[in-house]
């Protein structure tokens, strides 16, 4: 565990190191939010229906994807040192590690989501909060229930990066399955619209799947249109689906490791 | 002469990328399902809400149409300039001012990314169910504008890809708010521009104009009251004035350039 940790640590700090790109970064995120933010509004301004989620929720809530876009599924992508070492075949150096290749590579993308989320959160938080009519959560309870939700995002992402960096055992040149989940990831999550403003007719459907844990549970937390009193469904929903992601990934590596061949040179 | 140099490099460039086609199916794959999910957004908003005040959903799906098409092109073709970041960083540019050609030339022709296919199909899927859906009759002129603007948005779309390239020659990264500009742009493209707080506007109409090949030519073309008919003619001729302009600027940039070594 101590080696995992330190591992994590050790690219976390790698990875803090870029705060120009984080700066910018966010300069980007609050450029999108404001077009979303306008983009939505002119929707709720048409006055043909009464929204499920209120114009100042569904403005919080749109600020929240921009804050934690670094952490979304839209941009977990594979991790790009594994997709690199798949190509010129180092990662015969990675089975060669006293560690667990899973746990290894599951540290390693927790830290490529967290890393770059510190960084880029904490300029939207401020500027939404002081302009923009982002709000606090209504309660200290609801502030906190978001918080334990978004551990729970963070294992269910990470969890779901792995599998998908595994996914690269099969399709050598890192595409695939990689190339065309994020898209409809980013839709079930709920990153490209909330949740609640799709059809009702496919909301039992979101809710099953493991996607809104990713996004929409922690950020409908925030807002309170998610009732504190349902946190402990919430956790165990992301938990089960991240047990999921877990053993398939796992399997998927035993067998992967089995028959790879690793590109020699 | 020189359309030679430059259409030859882009045959190499495509004849590399055909010698892995899967690779190429799934990119192109995965390209088209990364712009179709956008349409997902804005269908389960126009299911939710009805039509914005003055577009339905099918004019809505020919802005759509227009802006990826226009993008995809100038992006397939501007790939070297997209990508020029890494060849300042790594100091490769100065291979390229040996060689007897202009360097905006060359980077043209580095790579013609082909896997853009994807957003051009998403792009012209939108722009035939819409272009059908719409109640519009179309003539030879309507065609006309319509296709005017397509090439027009390609030049400005590629016009703002050798901007981005330019800044590389003095900041050395690549600098990720550009991509506000590029990708912000056609997010905002994809509805009328109408609906946009003023900011947004002027920023869409004036510094990187791409209302003039979205938003005021479908006006245009849905005969919207108060859009005057010399608005077609718009898209071409700025497309040509702005990637004309960043001709310019790139020719600027490229004498402050100092290399980064080895």
């Amino acid at each position: 565990m101590r080696a995992y940790t330190a591992i994590f640590i050790a690219r976390l700090k790698m990875l803090l190191q870029y705060r120009a790109a984080a700066w910018a970064g966010a300069g980007t995120q609050l450029f999108f939010g404001a077009a979303l933010v306008a983009m939505r509004q002119a929707f709720y301004h048409s006055g043909h229906a009464i929204p499920p989620l209120p114009e100042a929720q569904m403005i919080t809530y749109s600020w929240l994807t921009q804050a934690f876009f670094a952490l979304s599924p839209f941009t977990a992508n594979p991790d790009p040192e594994v997709r690199a070492m798949m190509r010129d075949g180092t990662v015969a150096y990675e089975l060669a590690r006293p560690l667990d290749l899973y746990t290894l590579w599951f540290t390693r993308n927790t830290a490529n989501r967290v890393a770059p989320t510190i960084l880029r959160s904490l300029p939207i938080f401020v500027i939404g909060m002081a302009f923009l009519g982002m709000q606090p959560p209504p309660s200290l309870a609801a502030f906190l229930a978001f918080l334990l939700a978004l551990l729970g995002a963070v294992a269910l992402i990470a969890s779901w990066c792995t599998l998908i960096t595994i996914s690269l055992l099969w399709t050598l040149s890192g595409d695939g399955i990689a190339r065309i989940a994020p898209g409809l990831v980013a839709v079930l999550s709920g990153q490209i619209l909330p949740l609640a403003l799709l059809p009702d007719t496919l909301q039992p459907t979101l809710r099953f799947l493991p996607f809104i844990g990713m996004v929409d549970a922690p950020f409908t937390l925030w807002i309170g249109q998610r009732p504190v009193s349902e946190l402990g469904p919430t956790l165990l929903h992301q938990l089960a689906w991240t047990a999921v992601f877990v053993l398939v990934g796992r399997f998927l590596l035993a067998r992967g490791l089995k028959r790879l061949v690793v590109q020699g040179g | 002469m020189r359309l030679r140099v430059l259409l030859s490099l882009m045959r190499a460039s495509i004849r590399s990328q055909m010698q892995y086609r899967a690779s190429f199916v799934l990119y192109s794959l995965g390209n088209f399902s990364a712009v179709a999910v956008e349409v997902l957004g804005l269908w389960g908003l126009f299911a939710r809400f009805g039509n914005l005040p003055g577009w339905s959903l099918a004019q809505v799906a020919v802005l759509y149409g227009m802006v990826h098409m226009a993008f995809a092109l100038a992006e397939a073709a501007g790939r070297g300039f997209d990508q020029f970041a890494s060849v300042v960083r790594a100091g490769d540019f100065d291979r390229f001012l040996l060689r007897p050609h202009p360097t905006a030339l060359l980077l043209a022709g580095q790579t013609f990314e082909l896997s853009r296919i994807g957003r051009l199909a998403a792009g012209l899927i939108g722009l035939l169910w819409g272009a059908s859906h719409a109640g519009v009759h179309w003539d030879a002129l309507k065609i006309a504008t319509l296709i005017g603007a397509i090439l027009g948005g390609a030049l400005i779309f590629y016009g703002v890809l050798v901007m981005q390239a330019t800044l590389c020659f003095f900041t050395v990264e690549s600098l990720e708010i550009v991509n506000a500009l590029t990708y912000g742009g056609i997010m905002a493209a994809e509805l009328p521009l109408t609906i946009y707080p003023k900011w947004i506007r002027l920023l869409f109409t004036f510094v990187v104009p791409i209302a003039c090949m979205n938003y005021l030519p479908a006006s245009v073309i849905f005969a919207h009251p108060g859009a005057s008919p010399w608005l077609a003619l718009l898209a071409p001729v700025v497309g040509v004035g702005f990637l004309t302009l960043a001709l310019q600027l790139w020719k600027c940039g490229e004498r402050q350039y100092r290399s980064t070594g080895s």
